[in-house]
């Protein structure tokens, strides 16, 4: 079952944006996510916004990526409305949901309504998710030639009985193929993983570490398994079939993730992810988008938004959505408008999870007498709060929830 | 059958011959309510259409818990051959911490109906009560209760009950409230067999107030029992223990809405409100007299309230103190028992230390105050009165472990309490071993009967209000019910038992036992703490010590990871009303040092309600 979605005012049906978003806009960079809701099968862990085919009730995974263009024609004037300067995108993202679902002339399409409408600036960082069984070297050949940079493998274990307890049916032998095809057609290469799913070892993960690093990819994401309510694995839990992940083994296995990864030559710059280091950027920089605060439209069900202490989300139903787009309407369904204190937490939020870390000036005078005692707790880097960073240390990284809470205390 | 009666006989105009006044005698769930409100509708005071479950008990909580804390006294008409009838039914606490209330309801009346569930047998608290009845003279009418209950042993009951009291078992009622079988039976046998009340109509005027309650809407309303003379209308009465006047505003009987009369005859029952608001200034056992024409000598039995169990109330949000403050004057205003005064604790902040009369009472205020203010409380450990000596010379009263004197100690003496038990002869073993335990002395054992046994124990107060009660309902599957009387005191070997977080004392868990028992109390207290303080960024021992010395240690393991979730497509929002969803939990937590201890833990950890923290 998908989640909840937050509440809060009602948006607009013409979507309209008040002229406060332009506030700082030239400092700020604009992205694109696309949200591509439809799935083979629903994995017993998952509540992401997707629908496997029985539970569309009427809509059309066909009909889907006219509706998104129509929404990106919808962005594009509900952003002239607001006198915001074009930006073009930096960065794209499709993710679901599988979008690799849908046609690859679908995505190029998407894509390039998006290119259509506000333009892409040179060297954009254009990506999509992908599941090991749902592309061929053809596809993502095409990918490619479409204007794809990056694709994101939903790689999770290369363990057989971890896969099958997370209910992913890909098989892991695939793996090295799909990352070679990627990267015979030019494409940069992501492998996200999941770690602490219920009867995974240690050693389960590290076989999964060793195998992901194996590939060569360019980027690692690695989320602990979170049992969301409603979903099939919190049921099991519940009824006592599986156990429950462990705090301590989760953290283990993070620790183990940063030493594999870090000997790997990949350094940590989210709390989650790892980028190769060298010469070239390989971090996600719309992953960072997220974290560093920027603007960013989000088509499609349940879709976020962000621009200018805006954020919005659609409505979650593909067959809601359809209605939406079909009767000329934004389909919007609760928006925010951030307070200026509001802001101000977000950004300590945020921003304390990546390695460029927080100024120490964002903080409330408040906020800058907890510093000195995370220091001594070792959740903050010492060096870098010298230097005026709020910078996360291994165990900090861990713990970053209570790093946030102290940083905020009142 | 009786059929109700045609025309009630009027208020202040009522021959005593033709009064009636009872009470009803029963332990908790045996059913009183249940019957009190089948008499109301066989009497046709209530009709049926209007009849809500269980109509006398008027609180919440009284409702919710099928106990009864305020008495009230229905009036009630009844037809027995050609003559019609008043029967003031007095409703009394069932509780053994409301002792004193039960005595004055008990004065209050001429006869008592003693009702016993004829599933269960006659239990501790109301034979209590039934003694009390007996030295207040009254005429006990047994009845045996619930007989449509498939369990019901009603034959076996009746034995019990003939035993008790005398008679014969066939003389024993058997009544179902429930379904109305023999309660028209029960209500022409308290015509018949209880004596009119007998006053003297031409003397000055005296009424016992056997209930005091305060409501928001009216003040204080007092309801009496008119011993001798006449209350009327407009008239200005003294309280004989204060000598305070106050001019009669309304004056009554209830049947069951209050019915304004034009006063109250000799030997009748009802109420009057003077526009007082505070129930200290119509105080349960007092007697009322007019000002014109004042009486001499006040009626027996009076008794200031004497609180004996000491806890301390804090808010779980500081900022809710003045809160606190004004719904303990508010409650105040009906609840003549309850003490209170502020106090400081480092591990809670701010709050009051409240004496009340016992465990029940404790449990109704803090429901009560969590219920109607809204208030989110902390209770600290109920405590008792020590009466501690130093070498010095010098006498303290202690109701607060953290007033324990530090230095040299020549005696600490507590107060004792006379205890009954009664429960099936099975379980004498294990309640021995309890009551043993608890340092108590055996003072005599009967049969009940043929299966059923009351045990006397002479035992420390400080030792019953210590998770006695649920210990022996645990020990003897509900089965064993207690009484208890205040017996004196004692001086025991007793010391104090800090307990340590990180190093510093949480007075909150600080108490004073015996010097025996003080291993056991620290291995218990950072045993529960272990289990239920969640983990912390940073190991956190917990210790127990009698003064310097440390007596049994536990830690906590430090915390190692929180939440590490995937941002949802950009759902900023949702991760920021997690983060406010956290801050809004440590809001609810208290800081004792660096350690954040949740609210729950303090009341799980002081009540005993142990359940293995989160480990997530």
């Amino acid at each position: 079952m998908p989640s909840a979605l937050p509440i809060a005012d009602p948006a607009p049906l013409d979507g309209l944006l008040p002229d406060s978003v332009r506030q700082g806009a030239e400092t700020r960079a604009f992205g694109v996510y696309l949200h591509v809701p439809f799935c083979r099968v629903r994995c017993g862990y998952c509540d992401f916004n997707t629908y496997t085919a029985d539970e569309l009730r009427g809509a059309k995974r066909s009909d889907y990526a006219g509706q998104a263009i129509a929404e990106i024609a919808l962005a594009r004037r509900v952003l002239e409305r607001a006198q915001l300067a074009p930006r073009p995108a930096s960065t794209v993202f499709f993710g679901g949901g599988t979008p690799t679902m849908l046609p690859v002339t679908d995505l190029a399409d998407m894509l390039g309504a998006v290119r259509d409408a506000w333009g892409l600036v040179p060297g954009a960082e254009v990506t999509t998710e992908a599941n090991p069984d749902s592309v061929d070297a053809g596809y993502l050949r095409s990918l490619r030639e479409a204007g794809f940079t990056r694709v994101s493998f939903g790689m999770q274990s290369a363990v057989p009985r971890v896969l099958a307890t997370l209910e992913r049916t890909h098989d892991p032998a695939r793996i090295p193929l799909v990352v070679a095809w990627a990267r015979e057609a030019g494409l940069e290469v992501s492998l996200d993983l999941i770690y602490g799913t219920p009867g995974e070892s240690i050693d389960d993960w590290r076989a999964s570490l060793d195998q992901a690093i194996a590939q060569e990819p360019d980027h690692v994401s690695a989320y602990a398994l979170i049992v969301e309510e409603g979903t099939k694995l919190a049921r099991q839990i519940a009824r006592g079939e599986v156990a429950a992940p462990g705090d301590d083994l989760q953290a283990d296995m993070y620790e183990l993730a940063d030493a594999v990864l870090g000997e790997a030559g990949f350094g940590w710059y989210e709390v989650s992810n790892w980028a190769r280091d060298g010469a070239a950027d390989h971090r996600s920089r719309h992953n960072l988008a997220y974290w560093q605060g920027h603007d960013w439209w989000g088509v499609g069900p349940g879709a976020h938004s962000h621009v200018g202490g805006v954020r919005w989300w659609n409505v979650k139903h593909p067959a809601a959505y359809a209605a939406r787009i079909l009767a000329g309407e934004s389909p919007a369904f609760g928006r925010e408008t951030l307070d200026d204190e509001t802001r101000r937490v977000e950004r300590v939020l945020l921003a304390t999870r990546i390695r460029e870390g927080l100024p120490i000036e964002a903080l409330t005078t408040q906020g800058r007498t907890s510093v000195a005692g995370l220091i001594a707790d070792e959740l903050v880097d010492a060096r870098a709060a010298l230097h005026g960073t709020i910078e996360l240390t291994l165990r900090g990284r861990l713990l970053a929830d209570a790093v946030v809470r102290r940083l905020l205390a009142e | 059958m009786s059929p109700r009666a045609l025309k009630a006989l009027e208020p202040a105009a009522t021959d005593p011959a033709f009064i009636r006044n009872f009470c009803i005698i029963a332990h908790i769930d045996h059913g009183k309510s249940t019957l009190a409100d089948r008499m109301l509708s066989i009497t046709g005071v209530v009709d049926d259409r209007s009849m809500r479950a269980q109509y006398l008990d008027r609180m919440d909580i009284e409702r919710e818990r099928g106990i009864t804390i305020k008495s009230q006294a229905v009036r009630m008409p009844w037809q027995l051959g050609a003559d019609t009838f008043a029967l003031n039914m007095i409703d009394t606490p069932g509780h053994v911490d409301f002792t004193y209330e039960v005595s004055r309801s008990l004065a209050a009346c001429e006869g008592a109906i003693l009702l016993v569930d004829a599933a269960q047998g006659i239990e501790a608290q109301t034979l209590a009560n039934l003694y009390l009845a007996l030295e207040n003279d009254l005429t006990i009418i047994p009845v045996l209760n619930k007989i449509d209950l498939p369990a019901a042993e009603p034959e076996k009951y009746a034995k019990e009950l003939a035993s008790l009291i005398g008679g014969h078992p066939d003389d024993v009622l058997k009544v179902s409230g429930k379904t109305g079988v023999g309660v028209s039976e029960l209500l022409d046998r308290v015509t018949q067999l209880i004596p009119p009340p007998v006053g003297d109509p031409t003397a000055a005027a005296r009424a016992m107030i056997f209930d005091s309650v305060y409501d928001s809407y009216r003040g204080v309303v007092t309801y009496v029992r008119m011993i001798d003379g006449k209350l009327n209308a407009r008239e200005k009465i003294q309280m004989m223990s204060t000598r305070a006047v106050h001019d009669i505003l309304e004056i009554g009987v209830s049947s069951p809405e209050p019915v304004a009369t034009k006063g109250l005859g000799v030997g009748e029952v009802g109420y009057l409100i003077t526009g007082v608001k505070d129930v200290r200034q119509s105080k349960v056992g007092d007697t009322i007299t007019t000002a014109a024409k004042p009486a001499t000598q006040a009626l027996a039995g009076y008794t200031e309230p004497k609180p004996m169990v000491f806890s301390g109330l804090y808010p779980i949000d500081g900022s809710d103190y003045p809160l606190l403050r004004e719904a303990l004057d508010k409650l105040k205003l009906s609840d003549a028992a309850l003490v209170y005064e502020p106090e400081t604790s480092v591990a809670l902040g701010f709050g009051f230390r409240c004496g009340f009369l016992g465990l029940l009472h404790l449990e109704i205020v803090t429901e009560r105050l969590d219920r109607e203010f809204g208030l989110d409380l902390i209770t600290t450990a109920p405590s008792v009165i020590y009466e501690v000596t130093t070498d010095d010379k010098k006498t303290i009263t202690v109701t607060n472990p953290s007033e324990f004197p530090g230095g040299k100690i020549a005696s600490v003496a507590e107060p004792m309490v006379k205890s009954a038990i009664l429960a099936p002869k099975d379980y004498v073993g294990v309640i021995m071993e309890l009551c043993q335990g608890r340092r108590g002395t055996l003072l005599g054992m009967d049969y009940l009967g043929e299966d059923r046994v009351e045990i006397r124990y002479r035992m420390p107060l400080g030792e019953i209000v210590f998770d006695f009660f649920d210990q022996l309902k645990s020990r003897t599957a509900g089965y064993a019910s207690l009484d208890y009387e205040p017996d004196g005191e004692a001086t025991a070997d007793l010391v104090k038992v800090d307990i340590l977080l990180q190093g510093e004392q949480v007075d909150a868990f600080s108490a004073i036992v015996h010097r025996d028992k003080a291993y056991a109390y620290g291995v218990l207290m950072t045993g529960r703490l272990r289990e239920l303080i969640p983990r912390q960024q940073f190991e956190v021992p917990i210790q127990a010590a009698i003064g310097a010395r440390i007596i049994a240690r536990e830690s906590i393991r430090a915390m190692r990871k929180d939440v590490l979730a995937k941002c949802y497509g950009g759902d900023i929002t949702r991760k920021r009303k997690l983060l406010e969803k956290q801050k809004e939990g440590k809001k609810r937590m208290k800081m004792v040092g660096r350690v954040e201890v949740p609210q729950e833990a303090f009341i799980a950890a002081l009540s005993g309600d142990v359940e293995k923290k989160d480990k997530k």
